[in-house]
């Protein structure tokens, strides 16, 4: 589905990526750990287009085609999406208006299918609110993976969609994102794949990842299975992944 | 009166360009009146409606309609209702003169002072005590003749517990590109009455525009106004007033502005809060592609529990082009409550770049972000003028492109 082949990026000067390599498969769900400020938001935004993010060298290739300089909508038109992890408020837009476009774009629509896809996600009452102006932290992850589930990427980024997620939401966000992930229906093999970053774990709990990834200082140093690699980190921290990573 | 507006004739205005009025002339030809609107001609009809005014007459109570200095038609199909020149309402109600000029000075600066010493007709529209509006009272004023200046005094009364809603659209003729339009507008809002009053103009690029407006709002009346200029203009000045007298008064001043090259637009709304818990919003929404807007808000809180907002907002599109938004709060009793908001910029990049993953092209992601500006409070406007609002402000096609 998705082949990242050593990517290196900088944001305004700055190093943010180096050489990193990251092949993901159809049916497959990968998470990223990390520290704060190690690249994993740099990672996502710039497989999504992100204009900030200038690509050094490495290209990137989804569903077989080289996406590397091809711009953000057309990237997320082809089908690649990302919940963002602080998307800005859009004065005056709608979240119903931005749904409508996501499925509109898909084709022919129902107003059903929008109220449908709101009530999943516990967000009927922010339809005709301005986009994440004045949203709560929760809000705002659930108004991402509405917007995501309107968009049925192929390829399904998600930014820490578990942080500020309250007790008896959080269920409703792991059940969303199976659902975008295609999760109940592995038999069918699944058309999708996914790269969340989380800080946290929690959503682990409620998505089954196949695999994780450590990030540290803008590459990828480790990769495994994902409980083991979260109990790792738990118990030594990513100073653990440091001294593991100057052995090697 | 009309000695002292001699003596303010040629008294510059506080704001706006000064203009030579005597560059205009005052010598239209004469219009023949209509027995319906639908016998005006096609282009007359086009350039009506682009600003709210349908010669069908659907969905309206009654008509006005001004070309150049001549009335050719007025009427009113509900019991209650009257529309009128002001010339024949003034010679129909002698107590109509205790209203001309009660809310404005005749002698305020040299374009009231033209309304009176040489005065072109404008409407009346009143509503009898208890009489609800079933649908809008439209008004047009229309100049065909180049260099033209069109000098009119509206009066507008809702008696006590009336309901009015109009709209007005003030518009040239298309071959027209300059004249002068001088709109000395006075609204009285009785107790617990309501008007909502809509304006819509499309002028042309060298058009001056001077309107002079003010209401007087009584016990539990409310005003609502929705000034929409999207059209290109050379100079449009206008700082309306509002006076919540009595108790329990609402005003709200909605104003959208669009400025292009070239126009020069100076807009306010002002409202002295006077009666104990009053209320008022001014919100103006005002995007440059490269002309220069200046928004202006001026609240005067002058009673207890008086409540009152004011929002400028200003978006600059393109790399020329200038906003001033200047808001201004005066209290001077402890007990109210007054806020104030400006922002002007332009459209945020990551705004544009968030949209654009979710499949938007930048040029959607803008125009979806701009009609988003757009959009205003229709709260107490009647379902057909919020469409011919909605109309104006969709028929416009910027944003692309930046």
């Amino acid at each position: 589905m998705l082949d990242v082949r050593a990517l290196t990026v900088r944001v305004g000067g700055k190093l943010v990526l180096r050489d990193v390599d990251l092949r993901i498969d159809t049916g497959e769900t990968v998470v990223l750990f990390g520290p704060n400020g190690c690249g994993k938001t740099s990672l996502l935004k710039t497989i999504m287009g992100g204009a900030d993010y200038r690509i050094e060298s490495g290209c990137i290739l989804f569903r077989g085609r080289d996406i590397t300089a091809l711009g953000m909508d057309e990237r997320a038109r082809l089908g690649i999406g990302l919940a963002f992890q602080r998307p800005p408020a859009v004065r005056g837009v709608k979240l119903a208006g931005i749904l409508r476009s996501c499925l509109g774009k898909r084709g022919a629509f129902r107003e059903q299918e929008l109220a449908g896809l709101a009530a999943e996600l516990n967000l009927e009452e922010f339809l005709d609110r301005d986009l994440n102006l004045g949203f709560s932290g929760g809000e705002i992850k659930r108004s991402e993976l509405l917007q995501l589930m309107a968009q049925a990427p192929f390829f399904v980024m998600l930014d820490e969609p578990d942080s500020g997620v309250d007790l008896v939401n959080i269920r409703l966000v792991g059940l969303a994102i199976s659902q975008l992930l295609e999760k109940e229906k592995p038999a069918a093999g699944g058309e999708k794949a996914g790269l969340i970053v989380t800080h946290s774990g929690y959503i682990l709990d409620y998505v089954n990842a196949d695999r994780a990834c450590i990030m540290l200082d803008g590459t990828i140093c480790c990769s495994g299975s994902p409980r083991e690699l979260l109990e790792d980190i738990r118990a030594k921290g990513y100073e653990g992944c440091v001294q593991c990573r100057g052995q090697k | 009166m009309k000695r002292k507006a001699a003596a303010a004739a040629e008294k510059q205005a506080p704001y706006g360009p000064d203009i030579d009025l005597d560059a205009y002339s005052t010598r239209p030809e004469k219009h023949g009146a209509v027995a319906s609107l639908t016998e005006l001609p096609v282009e007359v009809e086009e350039r009506a409606l682009s600003v709210g005014v349908a010669v069908g007459e659907e969905c309206r109570n009654g008509s006005f309609f001004q070309m150049d200095h001549s009335v050719v038609f007025s009427a009113a199909y509900q019991s209650g209702l009257e529309v009128m020149d002001i010339t024949s309402a003034l010679e129909k109600h002698a107590w109509l003169e205790e209203y001309r000029w009660r809310a404005l000075a005749a002698d305020a600066d040299k374009y009231t002072a033209r309304a009176e010493l040489m005065p072109h007709h404008g409407y009346f529209l009143r509503a009898l005590p208890g009489v609800r509006a079933e649908f809008p009272l439209q008004a047009c004023l229309y100049m065909t003749q180049e260099g033209l200046a069109q000098h009119v005094h509206n009066i507008v009364i809702a008696e006590e517990g009336s309901e009015l809603h109009i709209i007005t659209g003030c518009t040239v003729a298309s071959p027209v590109r300059s004249a002068l339009h001088v709109g000395v507008s006075e609204f009285y809002i009785k107790k617990n009455a309501r008007i909502s009053f809509t304006m819509l103009h499309n002028w042309a690029p060298d058009v001056a525009v001077r309107p002079r407006t003010a209401a007087i709002v009584g016990e539990n009346g409310i005003f609502l106004s929705n000034y929409i200029c999207m059209k290109p203009v050379k100079t449009l000045q206008s700082y309306p007033v509002a006076y919540c007298e009595g108790d329990n008064a609402t005003v709200r001043f909605n104003s959208v502005l669009l400025a292009g090259e070239g126009s020069d637009i100076d807009v306010g709304a002002r409202v002295f809060l006077r009666g104990r818990g009053s209320r008022a919003e001014v919100v103006s929404k005002a995007i440059t592609t490269g002309g220069t807007i200046t928004a202006r808000g001026h609240l005067l809180g002058e009673a207890p529990g008086v409540r009152a907002h004011l929002e400028c907002r200003g978006l600059i599109l393109g790399n020329r082009g200038k906003i001033c938004a200047i808001p201004e709060l005066e209290g001077c009793v402890k007990d109210l409550d007054m806020t104030h908001e400006a922002a002007v910029g332009k459209i945020a990049p990551e705004e544009i770049e968030y949209l654009t993953a979710r499949g938007l092209t930048a040029e959607e992601a803008t125009a979806v972000i701009v009609r988003g500006f757009l959009d205003i409070e229709m709260k107490g406007v009647p379902a057909s003028i919020g469409e011919e609002i909605r109309r104006a402000l969709e028929g416009e096609k910027i944003g692309g492109g930046f």
